[in-house]
C-alpha cells in the first residue's frame, strides 16, 4: 500500500504521459508550470520526467529551497556561532557547502569548529541533554514542513528546564513567496504545490492563486504523483477553471494538520524576512516569541546577520523566481559549479543550477 | 570557493577531487605508467610470472561497526582490489600508524580480526611496520595495506575490453557498509538490520572463472558506490553505460534509511559486492554462478553497454531516463 | 520542502512513538504534532516528526483513477 513502488509503475507513468500529450494538444498554446518546492525540482529530475512531457510545456523550478534563499549573511552568523568556544552546531547537511564570504560551514569544521549535521531538532535536543558542558546551536532553517518540529523541540526544552539549546532563527514562509512570485514573476500558469508544507498548511492559503487566474495542485514526491498533478494542472487550463486541487490526496487534507500550526503560533511569531533574489517580503519569516526568547541563538549569543550583495554576475535571485534560467546565468558553469559554488543554486543540492547541472546534459560529460 | 591551502575531506571522497588531488599533487611528483592507469591494482610481468599489485589506505571512523572494522577492511578492501584483476589475493603488507594512547586491547581485537579476514581471504600478511604519533592524531589508527595476487593466465580482465551489447551485473545488495559505518559513527541506532558487507570476493571471481564465463572487467564498489563505478567504467572504456533502477539490488530497510537519511543508494559505500561487464549472452549464466555462492544470492542484471558516447544513463523506475553524474565530495544528507 | 517518509506506527510511549520503515528498520519520531496518531497508523515523518497521517483508501483512489485514464487523448 505504501510502497514507493506502487506510485512509480511505468506503466501508469506511461499511460499519465499520454494524457498530458493529449490534453496539451487540446490546449495548442506553450505552458508553463512552476514546481515551488525543491525537493519537487530534485524528483522530477531524478525520475528523469521531463522526457516524457510534451514540447510546449515548460517546467520552472520556484523560490521552494531553503538553503537556497538564506541569504549569505545568515550563513556567516552561523559560521561566526560555530566559531564560539563550547559551541556544538548542529546543521541539515544541504548547509554546510553554501558559500559566504567568511567560507563555508564545512571550511569552519575542516579547521576545527564542532560542526555536526543533523537530521532532526528532537536529536540536537538530545545531544543537548547528553552533553551539558557545550551550547548546541541549531541553524534553523526550513519552511512550514520543518518549524512545527523545531516548535516542538523547542518547547519541550522550556518545558525539561534544558539551558543548553537554542536555534538560530532562519524560517520561511511559502504563500508570501508565491505572492511575490505572482506579482512579480513571469507568467507562469499553474504551479505545483509543495505537498509536504501543505500537509501542514492545507489549501486555504494558496487561494490567491486560482483569483491571480492560476492553476494550482498539490503534488507528492513521486513520479506518478508528479505526473498526475500536471495533469490536473492542464485539466484545469484546458476546462478555463483554475483552482487549488489536492493530487496528493493520500497525505494532504484541505484544512492541514491544525495542531502543527498551533504549535508554530506558539512558538514563534512572523516577522519580515530577507530572501536571497527576492529581497526582503513582510511577514515571511518567523521570530520566537518573547516567552520563547531565551532559545533564540542570535539573541542569546549576540549574533546578527550582516547584509551582504549577491556577487557580481551571480543571477540567483532571478533563477529562483523563475525569471531565467539556470544555462542564462553566465557564471553558470564557468565560475559557478557544484564543486566551487557562488551562489547557492549551485550548491543546495535541490537548487535549480545544482539539480541541471547534476541531472542534465553539462554534469554528464564531467570528470 | 575552494580554500586551496588545506585538504578538504572531500578530497577523500573517493571521486572528482580526489582523482584532482591525485593529478596535481602525487602524480606529478612520482607518478609513472602505471599509476596513470589507475586500475584496483596494477599489473606486473616479472617474466615467468603475472603479478597484481594493490594498496590502500585504511582510515575509517569509527574503527569498529556492525559487521566488521578497520582491520576487516584493510585486508578485505585490498584483496578485493587484487581480485577485481582476476588475481588470486596471496600477499599483504600492513602499516600500522597508532596514535600514543591508544587502548592495546583494542588493537589485539583488531588484530584477532585480522587473522580472521586473512584466513578467509586465503591471505598471509608478510611484512608490516609500525608507527606511533602523538595523542589525538591518526584517530587512534591509520592502516596502509599493499596486496600481491598471482594472475593466472589466460585472464585478461580491463575497462578497456567492455563493448556495446555486453551486460552489467551486480553481484549483491548494495549500499550496506557506508550505511553501517555512518550509522556507527553518529549513533543513528538504525538496529542490527544494518552491518557492513565487507568480505573477500574472491570466491564469486574464481567461481565465475571456474564455470568458464569470459567477464571483460570487474570492479567493486567501495566509496562512492555503484554510480562511481559505473561512471569509472564508461570513462576508462569510452562506452556508454545503461543501468536499469528497478533492477538494482537494494534491501527495503537500506531504501527507507536512504530516504531518511536524505541519501542516494547508488553512490553509498560497498564493500562485498562487484560490478562485472560480461557478453550479453552469458549474463543468466553469471547470475547463476554468482547466485550459487553465499555473498551472491541477490546477484542480477543491473544494465548494459550500449552505443553511444560515454556515460552512464539511468532508466527510472518509473520509465524516465537520466545522466548519473560524478559525486562532488562527501555526499551530504539531504533533510529539506 | 521536504523529505518524509512513510512508515508505520509500531509503538507509542508519550509523546514519541517508534515507527517502522520496512525491511527491520525501526526508528523514533516526535509524535507533537499528530496528537491523535493510534498504533497502527501510517504516518509521514519529516527531520524526525510524524507531520501527517497516510490515509490507505485514498492512496488506493489515485491509483485508481489514474489507472482509468485513457491511452492516448482524452
Amino acid at each position: 500500500m505504501f510502497s514507493p513502488d506502487a506510485f512509480r509503475d511505468p506503466e501508469l507513468a506511461a499511460r499519465l504521459a499520454g494524457k498530458i500529450r493529449g490534453l496539451g494538444a487540446r490546449l495548442a498554446r506553450p505552458v508553463a508550470i512552476m514546481e515551488v518546492c525543491g525537493t519537487h525540482t530534485v524528483a522530477i529530475a531524478r525520475s528523469g520526467l521531463e522526457g516524457l512531457l510534451p514540447e510546449g510545456l515548460r517546467l520552472i523550478s520556484g523560490p521552494g529551497c531553503p538553503v537556497c534563499v538564506t541569504p549569505p549573511g545568515e550563513i556567516e552568523r552561523a559560521v561566526a556561532a560555530a566559531g564560539l568556544p563550547g559551541v556544538a552546531l548542529a546543521s541539515f547537511g544541504d548547509m554546510l557547502r553554501v558559500p559566504a564570504r567568511t567560507g563555508t560551514l564545512e571550511m569552519a569544521r575542516s579547521a576545527g569548529a564542532d560542526v555536526r549535521v543533523a537530521y532532526s531538532p528532537r536529536e540536537a535536543l538530545e545531544s543537548a541533554r547528553r552533553e551539558p558542558a557545550r551550547q548546541v546551536i541549531f541553524v534553523g532553517v526550513g519552511f512550514e514542513t520543518t518549524i512545527p518540529g523545531f516548535a516542538a523541540a523547542v518547547r519541550e526544552a522550556r518545558a525539561a528546564g534544558v539551558k543548553n539549546f537554542s536555534v538560530l532563527p532562519g524560517f520561511r514562509l511559502v504563500p508570501p513567496a508565491l505572492a511575490a512570485v505572482v506579482a512579480a514573476g513571469p507568467a507562469v500558469d499553474g504551479f505545483i504545490l509543495p505537498g509536504h508544507v501543505s500537509a501542514i498548511l492545507g489549501t486555504a492559503p494558496y487561494a490567491m492563486l486560482p483569483e491571480a487566474g492560476r492553476a494550482a495542485v498539490v503534488a507528492g514526491f513521486e513520479p506518478l504523483d508528479l505526473l498526475l498533478a500536471i495533469e490536473m494542472l492542464l485539466e484545469q487550463l484546458v476546462a478555463g477553471r483554475p483552482r487549488v486541487e489536492i493530487g496528493y490526496t493520500r497525505a494532504v487534507r484541505a484544512e492541514g494538520n491544525p495542531e502543527a500550526r498551533r504549535l508554530m503560533q506558539e512558538v514563534f511569531e512572523p516577522a519580515d524576512a530577507r530572501w536571497r533574489g527576492l529581497g526582503t517580503l513582510p511577514a515571511s519569516g518567523l521570530a520566537f516569541r518573547r516567552e520563547f526568547g531565551d532559545f533564540d541563538a542570535a539573541r542569546r549569543f549576540a549574533l546578527a546577520a550582516p547584509e551582504v550583495q549577491a556577487p557580481a554576475g551571480c543571477r540567483c535571485g532571478e533563477v529562483l523566481i523563475g525569471r531565467a534560467a539556470p544555462r542564462e546565468c553566465p557564471l553558470f558553469g564557468r565560475e559557478c559549479t557544484p564543486e566551487d559554488p557562488v551562489g547557492p543554486c549551485m550548491v543546495s543540492s535541490e537548487g535549480s543550477c545544482a539539480a541541471r547541472w547534476k541531472y542534465g546534459p553539462e554534469g554528464a560529460a564531467r570528470r | 570557493m575552494s580554500d586551496p591551502g588545506r585538504i578538504r575531506l572531500a578530497h577523500g571522497a573517493g571521486a572528482r577531487l580526489t582523482a584532482e588531488l591525485v593529478r596535481e599533487v602525487f602524480a606529478g611528483s612520482f607518478g609513472g605508467e602505471l599509476l596513470e592507469r589507475a586500475e584496483d591494482a596494477a599489473e606486473l610481468y616479472l617474466p615467468g610470472t603475472r603479478l597484481a599489485f594493490s594498496t590502500d589506505a585504511h582510515v575509517v571512523r569509527p574503527l569498529v561497526f556492525a559487521g566488521g572494522d578497520i582491520g576487516r577492511l584493510a585486508v578485505c578492501g585490498t584483496a578485493n582490489d587484487l581480485a577485481m584483476k582476476g588475481a588470486r589475493p596471496r600477499f599483504l603488507s600492513l602499516g600500522f600508524v597508532i596514535a600514543e594512547g591508544f587502548e592495546t586491547g583494542l588493537l589485539r581485537r583488531l588484530a584477532e580480526s585480522i587473522g580472521r579476514a586473512a584466513a578467509e581471504a586465503g591471505v598471509q600478511v608478510a611484512a608490516g611496520d609500525t608507527k606511533v604519533v602523538e595523542r589525538g592524531a591518526a584517530d587512534g589508527l591509520f592502516i596502509t595495506a599493499a596486496g600481491i595476487g598471482e594472475i593466472p593466465e589466460g585472464r585478461d580482465l580491463a575497462p578497456s575490453s567492455i563493448r556495446p551489447g555486453d551486460a552489467l551485473v551486480a553481484s549483491g545488495c548494495i549500499a550496506e557498509h557506508g550505511l553501517a559505518v555512518l550509522d556507527a559513527r553518529e549513533g543513528l541506532g538504525l538496529g542490527p538490520a544494518f552491518r557492513s558487507d565487507c568480505a573477500p570476493l574472491s570466491p564469486l571471481v574464481e567461481a565465475a572463472f571456474r564455470a568458464g564465463l569470459e567477464l571483460r572487467a570487474l570492479r567493486d564498489p567501495t566509496r562512492g558506490g555503484l554510480a562511481t563505478v559505473c561512471l569509472e567504467f564508461a570513462a576508462a572504456s569510452g562506452r556508454k553505460l545503461v543501468l536499469r533502477e528497478r533492477e538494482v539490488p537494494v534491501r527495503q530497510a537500506v531504501r527507507a534509511a536512504s530516504e531518511l537519511l536524505g541519501l542516494d543508494p547508488l553512490y553509498v559505500a560497498c564493500e562485498g559486492v562487484l560490478l562485472a561487464a560480461v557478453p550479453g549472452a552469458q549474463a543468466q549464466r553469471l547470475v547463476a554462478v554468482l547466485r550459487g555462492q553465499p555473498l551472491g544470492a541477490d546477484a542480477a542484471v543491473i544494465g548494459r553497454v550500449a552505443e553511444g558516447p560515454a556515460g552512464v544513463e539511468l532508466e527510472t523506475a518509473a520509465g524516465g531516463r537520466r545522466r548519473l553524474s560524478w559525486l562532488e565530495g562527501e555526499p551530504l544528507p539531504r533533510i529539506c | 520542502m521536504c523529505l518524509a517518509v512513510p512508515g508505520k506506527l509500531c509503538a507509542i510511549a508519550g509523546r514519541t512513538g517508534t515507527v517502522d520503515y520496512g525491511g527491520g528498520l525501526t526508528r523514533q519520531a516526535g509524535l507533537d504534532l499528530l496528537p491523535d496518531a493510534r498504533v497502527g497508523d501510517y504516518v509521514l515523518v519529516h527531520a524526525g516528526y510524524a507531520i501527517s497521517r497516510l490515509d490507505e483508501s485514498e492512496a488506493e483512489e489515485t491509483l485508481r483513477i489514474i489507472r482509468e485514464m485513457g491511452g492516448i487523448g482524452v
